[in-house]
């Protein structure tokens, strides 16, 4: 009954009090780091599964796309602007200096050949797409893309110029495969 | 009190504020540091904590699943296989689960057989026992939906041959019942859906057993070995560290039998056709039910076709009963037993260490019920069908003659004083008298 | 310590319950040794190769793969020019072009193996009413797995055994169940050219070809058992030195 007694706890008993504390301390770590462990795949299932990353990469022929057109192409699960842009839309975009613009950046930096931009089509503002690709849409102030839900007008080279959006229309990482196959992603 | 003293944690300014507030660190102490538990408990009584954090893994791994599964006829299957070799770490989240279904019924049947041995469904724990078998209810109807969900062909035949049972119950009621179930004319998409749904649904509702379960053991605290209340403080132990670190050892052996099964024998416990898609057209040659449903599915089978359709009219004139449903009665019927168990056993000692007679009726009871198991898995042909029909009979005599017949002839060895007496070789308290079984707590 | 045996044996009492898939009529295939069996066992690389090699030249008439995608071929050994040129043999429908009508399309490592028939009628009609089953899960959704095909795929008899009567357009199979198989013995000497030079014998391909099923039906097989190696060893450790903590803790209690 006596309160001295109760300030031991029986774990902590009579023989080799540190040993044992150290033992448990050891024991229960190795256990954290198993805990850790199995945490990660049920992370890690929530990352984008083998059959979403195969489809990462898409191959498009842009052999029919006249001067002048556009196309939209999905590429994972957002629209990709492809334009095949006339001498006016491509002297229009290097006629600006870059250091006027909200998100300075030279044409030359965006389209690695100058008559084709590939666009990921998504508004830097807050993810609506622009208007512009299709013929018959508006193409806004700069004749480049318009996006309708919060007034971002982007020019030829798909840089913003005017409206709420920060960004420019990002450029996708691509490569020509040849003059008429370009592979995104 | 030396041994039972509130853990330093709680003088923590901190730990105080809250506990002003919500007094869950009060509750954590009362039910772990504080809460007495009897000194002698064996390994069986590891598998009560055990049972609960399967049940969690169950949860995690399953909701985890959710997140990839598709519930419809069209991609159910498919969606399975996505997790299987798309998904990162699928495979393995997906056999945890599968393989969990199994090891989760091996130990809540160690756990019920522990408590028939030992006599733990006796006063004051009645209650206590029944909210297991509710628990035991359920997680029979999760799992059984939750098979059907991977769409094979044993999910889908198994879907169809149980919903059908249903279809015994006579005045048309049973047909309708059964439309409701399907939700169609057959086992189809809805089926699908709404399987799903409750399969996610149920694991919920038995957690919330599970509390009532825990609340109800709580009350008077875990029987023991030897059956007799504790009678003072040299009979038990703080929970925690005494059984927390010997759970925690448990877990640790259960986790590598159950990680020999994941990594190395994923599907030892499932039936191959069940990789082979639904189809509605064609019955695979067995159906046979996931194993821990086998005992009751040679129930189910053993009833003859004659059986009641000749014996209960007479008994109960009115009713005119298939054997259909006198089947599917039986297979009920080794459950709700269960729940009657305390008033069917009236020995006052609980343990069967100092019941000579019981101890052989539950060994041969326990090896009936394998027997049953080992006809389900058979076909229901011969010599099998006269084991099953065998079996089955004992498994109700055991619980409505056995028992009650035990109860008053059997001598029953002199009990000891208390829990402290065996142990500690007789150093207890002057408690008096030998203890007298099950006194009130 | 007592109790840890009892524990032991009520795990091997559970294992034993499990009650055994009986086999549905045929002769049981006998067990056979691959390199994928056993704890460590991994696909024999050079099998998986030609296996595929088998399957495409000669199953995939008749037997789809519709759950392993071409690009799969490249965790077995294919590179990716490779997997490229065997997709492109196929074709799959393509998005509706601007006219809304769907034209076919080559296929992209990305997709599935396309099958050789567009739905079950359609294989019947083309199989004198059997249905030649998909091979993706074939060696999952038999008794027996690897043991069973390669049984099966050398198990034709030319003679049925005597008072056997073998009906029309069926074939005579020691291992099937029932013994009868729509399926005539798909293979023959040197039905595949294979690139490493190894003779294709029946029995050389019927191993190849049951490896190469193997892995389509788990791909995951090796990473499994490796990750099963660590799992068990850490869990030795773990429950080793919780064993030492218990008993630790309850020294003075004993």
């Amino acid at each position: 009954m006596a309160d001295t007694d109760g300030a031991q706890a029986p774990e902590h008993g009579h023989e080799g009090g540190t040993r044992r504390d150290f033992l448990q301390l050891a024991t229960g770590a190795f256990a954290a780091v198993g805990g850790a462990a199995v945490a990660w795949p049920f992370i890690q299932q929530m990352n984008p599964a083998a059959d979403t990353l195969a489809l990462a990469t898409v191959e498009v022929d842009i052999s029919a796309v006249e001067v002048g057109q556009a196309i939209k192409v999905k590429w994972r699960g957002v629209p990709v602007f492809i334009r095949h842009r006339t001498k006016a839309e491509i002297d229009a975009a290097n006629a600006v200096k870059p250091d006027d613009l909200i998100d300075p950046e030279e044409d030359g930096a965006r389209a690695q050949k100058p008559e084709w931009l590939i666009l990921v089509g998504v508004c830097t503002h807050l993810g609506c797409i622009p208007l512009g690709t299709s013929q018959g849409e508006t193409k806004g102030e700069f004749d480049g893309w318009f996006c309708p839900c919060h007034g971002s007008h982007y020019d030829t080279s798909g840089r913003i110029r005017k409206g709420p959006a920060p960004k420019n229309l990002p450029v996708p990482e691509h490569t020509f495969v040849s003059d008429t196959l370009v592979k995104i992603g | 009190m030396s041994k039972f003293q509130k853990p330093a944690w709680l003088d923590n300014g901190l730990v105080r504020w809250v506990d002003h507030r919500l007094p869950v660190f009060s509750f954590m102490s009362h039910e772990l540091y504080e809460y007495p538990t009897p000194r002698n408990l064996n390994y069986w009584w590891n598998f009560g904590s055990l049972a609960g954090i399967v049940l969690v893994i169950m949860i995690v791994t399953g909701i985890t699943l959710a997140m990839h599964y598709t519930p419809s006829t069209a991609l159910a299957f498919d969606s399975v296989e996505r997790i299987m070799r798309d998904v990162n770490y699928g495979w393995l989240i997906r056999y945890i689960h599968m393989n969990g279904a199994s090891m989760f019924f091996i130990v809540i049947y160690i756990h019920i057989f522990r408590g028939l041995y030992f006599g733990s469904y006796k006063a004051p724990r009645e209650i206590l026992w029944m909210l297991g078998v509710v628990i035991l209810l359920l997680m029979m109807a999760t799992a059984f939906m939750g098979y059907v969900l991977p769409w094979g062909q044993m999910s889908f035949w198994g879907a169809t041959v149980i919903t059908n049972l249903f279809s015994a119950i006579p005045w048309g009621i049973g047909d309708w019942i059964v439309t409701l179930l399907w939700g169609g004319f057959a086992v189809d998409n809805p089926t699908l859906n709404r399987f799903f749904s409750l399969h996610y649904l149920l694991p919920f509702v038995i957690v919330g057993v599970v509390v009532l379960h825990i609340w109800a053991l709580h009350v008077h605290g875990s029987n023991n070995p030897i059956g007799i209340d504790t009678k003072g403080e040299q009979d038990v132990l703080p929970f925690h560290p005494y059984y927390t670190v010997k759970d925690m050892f448990g877990l640790g052996v259960f986790l590598i039998v159950f990680a020999l099964f994941i990594f190395f024998a994923p599907n030892y416990m499932g039936h191959p056709d069940n990789y082979i898609p639904a189809n509605a057209l064609s019955t695979p040659a067995h159906i046979v039910p996931e194993w821990y449903f086998l005992p009751f599915y040679a129930i189910l089978r053993a009833v003859p076709d004659n059986f009641i359709g000749g014996w209960t009219t007479e008994w109960l004139g009115f009713i005119i009963f298939e054997a259909k449903l006198a089947g599917v009665l039986a297979m009920f019927g080794a459950i709700a037993v269960l729940f009657v168990l305390p008033w069917l056993d009236r020995s006052p000692v609980r343990s069967s260490r100092f019941r000579p007679m019981y101890k052989w009726f539950f060994w041969i009871f326990a090896i009936d019920c394998v027997v049953l198991g080992y006809m389900g898995a058979l076909p229901a042909e011969g010599i099998y069908i006269v084991i099953g029909r065998i079996a089955t009979v004992y498994y109700f005599a055991h619980f409505l003659v056995v028992l009650p017949l035990l109860a008053k002839v059997e001598k029953t060895r002199e009990l000891p004083k208390s829990i402290s007496e065996p142990v500690l070789g007789g150093g207890g308290i002057a408690a008096g008298a030998a203890a007298k079984p099950m006194e009130k707590a | 310590m007592n109790a840890i045996r009892t524990l032991l044996a009520a795990a091997c009492v559970a294992l034993l319950a499990t009650p055994v898939v009986a086999a549905g009529g045929g002769k049981e295939a006998p067990a056979r040794q691959w390199a994928h069996s056993g704890l460590f066992g991994t696909f024999d690389r050079a099998a998986l190769r030609r296996g595929a090699r088998v399957y495409m030249e000669v199953c995939s008439a008749c037997h789809g793969l519709r759950l392993v995608a071409y690009r799969n071929l490249m965790e077995i050994g294919f590179s990716e020019n490779e997997v490229k040129k065997i997709s492109a043999e196929k074709e799959v429908p393509a998005e509706p072009n601007d006219d809304g009508e769907v034209e076919l399309r080559p296929a992209l490592p990305a997709d599935k193996f396309v099958s050789p028939f567009n739905n079950e009628n359609a294989a019947r009609a083309a199989n004198g009413g059997a249905y030649p089953p998909d091979l993706s899960l074939i060696v999952k959704a038999r008794p027996g797995g690897a043991d069973y095909l390669h049984a099966l795929l050398t198990g034709y008899k030319d003679e049925a055994p005597a008072g056997v009567t073998v009906p029309e357009g069926m074939n005579y199979n020691e291992y099937f169940a029932g013994n009868m198989i729509a399926m005539a013995a798909p293979l023959s000497e040197e039905a595949v050219e294979y690139a490493d030079g190894t003779k294709a014998t029946v029995e050389q391909m019927s191993e190849d070809v049951s490896v190469f099923l193997a892995w389509a039906a788990e791909p995951e097989l090796e990473e499994r058992k490796r990750m099963g190696i660590k799992v068990i060893l850490f869990l030795l450790v773990l429950t080793g030195l919780l064993y030492v903590v218990k008993r630790r803790i309850w020294a003075d209690v004993h």
